[in-house]
């Protein structure tokens, strides 16, 4: 019996699991982009902030995702439900491409634009939302489509806590030493994740300034 | 203290200084006046101070000492966003928003001071046709446009809201020659219609000489002399004389090339 086959046996499930998959990609990227935008304006608005956020956000990157899922769970309230606590891992994942490409994108208007506004007296408020956000809009895009893709990824992991999603069809394959179970939900998640880089990319190729 | 607004200087430099906030200085020392419907010309080499005297005016800069007046009230006391948009700015690098067409860069500071869509239209098609453009290039974005339609429209922005005074720093100085040429002509022609109080940044002796009613020549931070160009060209001063000199080197040399 082929994967496909599995897959289509099975569609019912796949379909389920997917989107739980996506519920948690989508809420923690929606998460990502309210706190990760604000704070990358933050940061490219006054440079102290720079070095404090951007650093965090880092380290944060470089616990490994089995241990984050593993630390949150004696949170209170958090702990209480396995798709609260994997949201917040994810999120926590995501920030970083995020804040980084706000940062950038600010940083990167052609400094000429941003003394024209400001010689035309914008307010500092009228110059971040009609000229430094638009323009910066394509490159804050597309770090908002490398956290999708990451947290593509990492969600399969969340199943390891109970989160459900795709990964639950890999840990049970894995448990079961069934290569097909694995690429049941492999195969998916990585269909997700290669539309999801392929729609964001356009989006932002039709975002980007002349 | 309540100045005559009309007699008075529309700009007035006292003792003004400006360091960079590393302590480095950039200006000391600067007394200056400009009157009312005269075109300044700053003239200096990169470094002089020159484009740090105009961001003084419309304070995109603020003087580490002394003051800066604007119609008799200085500007460290004055609202710093009225301030700007009672003054237009024109920079070498235009600087015109990428993401927005012709008619809303023109119409950007109009649209927030609340005009109505229709009378931001007719500003904007009447700015187009003074700066020498076809009004049909409101619905344009400036990658469209070539360097002089792009200097001719930021010209436009920067009256759109009708300032009595005009900053512009070496607005020209990305231009041909040619292009530079006749967009120096419609200057002349726009200023003797519209009388506007300008500063105008350059460090090119020709066009100080054609466009300025008084040349302000700056050299390492300090205003060296303030004079009208026919007096500049017989000016004793050693560093006036050497701009000079060196604008009739030019002019010498390229003679000797043709005879030979």
């Amino acid at each position: 019996m082929n994967v496909f086959h599995f897959i289509w046996q099975n569609h019912e499930q796949v379909l389920e699991l997917t989107l739980e998959h996506l519920w948690l990609v989508g809420v923690s990227t929606l998460l990502a982009v309210l706190v990760g935008i604000p704070l990358g304006i933050l940061s490219a608005r006054w440079p102290v902030w720079n070095k404090p956020v951007l650093g965090t956000a880092n380290i944060i990157q470089t616990i490994p995702s089995l241990a984050l899922f593993g630390f949150l769970l004696p949170v209170p309230w958090l702990g209480d439900r396995a798709d609260r606590l994997a949201i917040l891992a994810l999120t926590l994942y995501a920030l970083l491409p995020v804040i980084r490409n706000t940062y950038t994108g600010i940083r990167g208007v052609d400094p000429a634009v941003v003394e024209a506004g400001r010689g035309m007296g914008l307010t500092d408020r009228q110059l971040l939302f009609q000229v430094q956000l638009p323009l910066a809009s394509s490159v804050i895009l597309s770090g908002v489509r490398v956290a999708v893709v990451v947290s593509v990824g990492l969600a399969t992991i969340a199943a390891a806590i109970g989160a459900g999603g795709l990964g639950e069809f890999i840990f049970r394959g894995l448990a079961m030493v069934n290569n097909q179970l694995i690429l049941a939900g492999a195969i998916p998640a990585a269909v997700l994740a290669l539309s999801a880089d392929f729609g964001l990319g356009w989006l932002e190729k039709r975002l980007r300034p002349q | 203290m309540e100045r005559t607004v009309d007699n008075g200087p529309v700009i007035e430099f006292r003792d003004v200084a400006y360091a960079l906030p590393g302590g480095q200085p950039l200006l000391s020392g600067l007394n200056l006046q400009v009157r009312r419907g005269e075109t300044l010309v700053l003239l200096g080499r990169s470094g002089s101070g020159k484009t740090t005297t105009l961001k003084l005016v419309n304070r995109l800069l603020t003087p580490s000492s002394g003051q800066v007046f604007v119609n008799g009230a200085p500007t460290a006391e004055s609202d710093v966003i009225r301030l700007r948009r009672s003054i237009g700015y024109v920079i070498q690098d235009v600087g015109l928003f990428p993401h927005f067409t012709v008619e809303r860069n023109i119409g950007l500071v109009p649209r927030i001071e609340g005009w109505t869509a229709e009378r931001i239209r007719l500003r904007v098609t009447e700015l187009l046709q003074m700066v020498g453009l076809d009004p049909q290039m409101a619905s344009r974005y400036p990658h469209q446009l070539s360097g002089g339609q792009r200097q001719r429209v930021g010209v436009a922005r920067a009256l759109a809201a009708d300032p009595a005074i005009l900053l512009m720093d070496e607005p020209f100085g990305a231009l041909d020659a040619l292009t530079r040429d006749q967009l120096q002509r419609e200057f002349l022609s726009l200023q003797r219609r519209l009388n506007k109080t300008v500063v105008f940044v350059t460090h090119d002796l020709r066009e100080a000489l054609r466009l300025g009613t008084r040349i302000a020549l700056m050299e390492a931070g300090r205003l060296v002399t303030v004079l009208p160009p026919e007096d500049f060209l017989r000016s004793k001063d050693p560093l006036a004389e050497a701009y000079v000199q060196a604008f009739a080197d030019g002019l010498d040399s390229s003679a000797n090339r043709g005879a030979s």
